[in-house]
């Protein structure tokens, strides 16, 4: 582990071209640092590695990770997690709180905290719940949880909703004094009671309880307002209709300090994939209408969605090869999150790499408040980057990838742009598609 | 075909080779002193029933008598199913006990799509699937309107069939929709706003929404009346309870969708009333109107035999002669 950074090797990256913008230079990584950056560095001492052709990009970060330790450890834990997200080109991720026991104590977000620093390929920052239990009812101890070694400064009851408007309220005034933000699975549960599917014309068709998109939209709305009176920072999780991006370009326009992800499964399916029943298609929010898809897209090129976070989802095959209703929600996502961001926002000409570096890198850091990640390439700037090739393509298979799980709704899919290495504090985690210990 | 899982992937050709085979299987049947027909000898069907259903597991299971198969019925109370194995491993098992055909009814809509994917050699009947489909009752009602109406394949062209009640979770109606527009009918669905599947004009395009079935009686030419669920009507509404009440009361819905005497009267003479039972007598349907001659309910009943005889046969008898 290296948790600084000082005491490896220095690196040398011969011949890339940050953000993908001007003509190759060398990159020397050296204590954790860009120490150097220009054409022809010295690499005397330094371990040179010919990066030629290769995008760098700051590491990338992701507001939303399901790494399922402790209690679904055959699913996926802190070690196979992270390394999925290290493949995937990203430094660190936002671990989910529902976990079990459910992270809603100093003691668990301290574990999951300790374990992501034992392993050592990605900074794994825990997700604390903003209600104990994640039953709805009272807030846990947000103050315990930001003073704990892990530093929580984000809380969410990911996969339910802070459904109560006066707790959702005093979760959103309470967090003011921690400068934490609260992150909320926007969904009222009692317009989705029973629901399986987008509600339109599709699950109407195949007999699908439907998941209307009011019972997010009027979430985002109500939340939006209680933010604003709090003056609290608001986060929406995984935004999957075009109406919740109108409110939300609505509320930023009038001051409301609220962000936004969505998810790369959101920019690139909809829910045409569902008739013949795989559940590898179920997620929660579920895959919306094609419109839906494109609204996406647009507001994340124009800002008022921020950032792409995965909601990667590991599942074990008996809660994916069942039938649909009784199938769990959720999709793997950290070692196809950059693919699919190239393919509907790269390749459609709506983001350039410097605007795949802010959704990917930049913006969710801010979200967060790390000031260690998603920094500019630039000297003086701690190493914490990825290489990328694209003009590489890939065919996906669960089976390959590091996660334990291998629900993937894009096996057999041919995507663009590979990850080709990670780098954190200065020190190479994935090479090649390999982790390295 | 290997399977039968839905009327929406059935096409016409196949649709009116099942009808017709169904025709000969019951011409074959009515000369015959002893009602078994040696087709499907040596063959093994197996139902796995994991909702309570007597008609239509019954119907199946004569069906396979009837054409000399074994017919094994399975239900979830009295099997492993009870000990929380997967749909998945127990289709399996049944598949490597022999079976040659599944037909399946289970609450979860899909459910023998994704069997008929997990299975490498055996043929999957849906008998119903959550609120998706339920083909062989789509069949049948088809048969029984073709019957009443004469006129053989294109009896069902131009012909105009109202499906009352409750649209949004009924198997029939999607299946009926499918298949009725399939066979040039056109179809008229009438319901109150909150049993209305979203978007249908879209997935069933040609197909009309009506809310009040007084105005689209008289020029029906058949009107099939759906069951509705008790729970649909009382269902709790408060915070962590069910999906609520989709209309105010029993009365009201039998005041503004039941099919009494006087409704009745609206239909023109030569029109037919079907139900797919079990019957609401007195809520969505009138004991007089149900036991009327204009009623083809037990009609469909018999063809049911028939046309699940004729999907067996089509799914498991080669190329023998059906009778």
């Amino acid at each position: 582990m290296t948790a600084t950074g000082v005491g490896v090797q220095p690196l040398v990256l011969r011949g890339v071209r940050p953000y993908g913008e001007g003509g190759p230079v060398d990159l020397l990584l050296r204590d954790g640092v860009i120490a150097e950056l220009g054409p022809a560095v010295d690499g005397t001492g330094a371990r040179v590695v010919d990066a030629g052709g290769l995008v760098a990009l700051p590491g990338f970060v992701d507001l939303h990770t399901h790494l399922r330790e402790p209690g679904r450890e055959d699913t996926e834990t802190i070690a196979t997690g992270s390394a999925a997200a290290a493949l995937g080109g990203y430094t660190a991720v936002f671990a989910m709180a529902n976990t079990d026991p459910v992270a809603d104590t100093a003691v668990v977000v301290e574990h999951v905290w300790r374990r992501g620093r034992e392993v050592g390929l990605v900074d794994v920052h825990p997700v604390g719940a903003v209600t104990v239990g994640l039953r709805g009812e009272r807030l846990a101890e947000l103050g315990a949880m930001a003073a704990s070694a892990a530093g929580v400064r984000m809380f969410s009851d990911d996969g339910r909703c802070v459904g109560d408007p006066l707790l959702m309220r005093r979760a959103l005034e309470y967090s003011t004094a921690l400068d934490a933000v609260i992150a909320q699975h926007a969904e009222d549960h009692r317009l989705t009671d029973g629901a399986q599917a987008h509600e339109g014309e599709v699950a109407a068709r195949l007999g699908l309880t439907g998941w209307p998109a009011a019972a997010e939209e009027s979430i985002i709305a109500r939340d939006c307002l209680l933010a604003r009176d709090a003056g609290a920072r608001l986060h929406v999780c995984h935004v999957s209709t075009a109406g919740s991006a109108e409110l939300l370009r609505w509320f930023r326009a009038n001051g409301v300090r609220v962000t936004a992800e969505v998810t790369p499964h959101h920019l690139l399916l909809d829910h045409e994939r569902l008739p013949g029943f795989d559940p590898v298609y179920k997620v929660n929010p579920p895959l919306r209408a094609p419109d839906d898809v494109q609204a996406l897209r647009r507001a994340l090129a124009d800002g008022v969605i921020d950032c792409v976070a995965t909601d990667h989802a590991p599942h074990a095959p008996q809660d994916k090869d069942c039938e649909w209703s009784a199938a769990r929600p959720g999709m793997l996502g950290l070692q196809t999150a950059l693919s699919v961001v190239v393919q509907t926002m790269v390749r459609t000409g709506m983001l350039d790499w410097r605007g795949v570096a802010a959704v990917l890198s930049e913006r969710p850091a801010a979200v967060a408040g790390l000031t260690d990640q998603g920094r500019p390439l630039e000297v003086g700037e701690p190493a914490n980057l990825v290489l990328v090739d694209p003009q590489a393509t890939w065919t996906v298979r669960g089976a390959d990838l590091a996660s334990l799980s291998g629900n993937t709704p894009y096996e057999a899919m041919l995507l663009p742009a590979t990850v080709v290495t990670t780098v954190l504090r200065g020190r190479v985690t994935t090479a090649e598609g390999e982790v390295l210990q | 075909m290997r399977h039968l899982l839905a009327a929406a992937e059935l096409d016409r050709d196949t649709a009116v080779e099942l009808m017709d085979t169904a025709d000969k299987l019951k011409q074959a049947l009515l000369g015959r002193e002893v009602r078994k027909l040696p087709t499907l000898r040596g063959r093994t069907v197996i139902t796995m029933f994991y909702e309570n259903s007597t008609r239509t597991r019954v119907s199946f299971e004569i069906a396979g008598k009837w054409m000399s198969a074994d017919v094994v019925n399975v239900s979830a109370s009295g099997s492993s199913v009870g000990k929380g194995e997967s749909l998945r491993d127990t289709a399996l098992t049944l598949e490597a006990a022999g079976a040659d055909c599944l037909v399946v009814r289970h609450p979860a809509s899909g459910a023998a799509h994704r069997m008929a994917g997990w299975l490498p050699a055996t043929s999957v009947v849906n008998a119903g699937d959550g609120t998706h489909e339920h083909p062989t009752q789509a069949l049948l009602d088809a048969l029984t309107l073709r019957e009443r109406f004469g006129g053989g394949s294109s009896a069902l062209e131009g012909r105009r069939v109202g499906i009352v009640g409750d649209l949004l979770h009924s198997r029939v109606a999607r299946s009926n929709m499918h298949l009725l527009r399939l066979l040039g009918a056109e179809v008229v669905l009438v319901a109150p706003p909150t049993l209305v599947p979203p978007g249908i004009e879209r997935w069933a395009p040609g197909a009309t929404v009506s809310h009040e079935l007084d105005a689209e009686l008289p020029a029906l030419d058949a009107v099939m009346m759906l069951r509705v669920q008790a729970e649909r009507i009382s269902g709790p509404a408060g915070p962590g309870g069910g999906r609520g009440a989709f209309f105010p009361s029993a009365r009201e819905y039998s005041i503004g969708y039941g099919l009494n005497a006087a409704r009745l009267g609206l239909l023109p003479e030569h029109a037919v009333v079907l139900h797919p039972g079990p019957m609401v007598r007195g809520m969505e349907i009138a004991s007089s109107v149900a036991d009327s001659p204009r009623a083809a309910i037990t009609a469909q009943v018999r063809n049911g035999v028939h046309v699940r005889m004729a999907v067996l046969y089509y799914l498991l008898g080669g190329s023998e002669s059906p009778a």
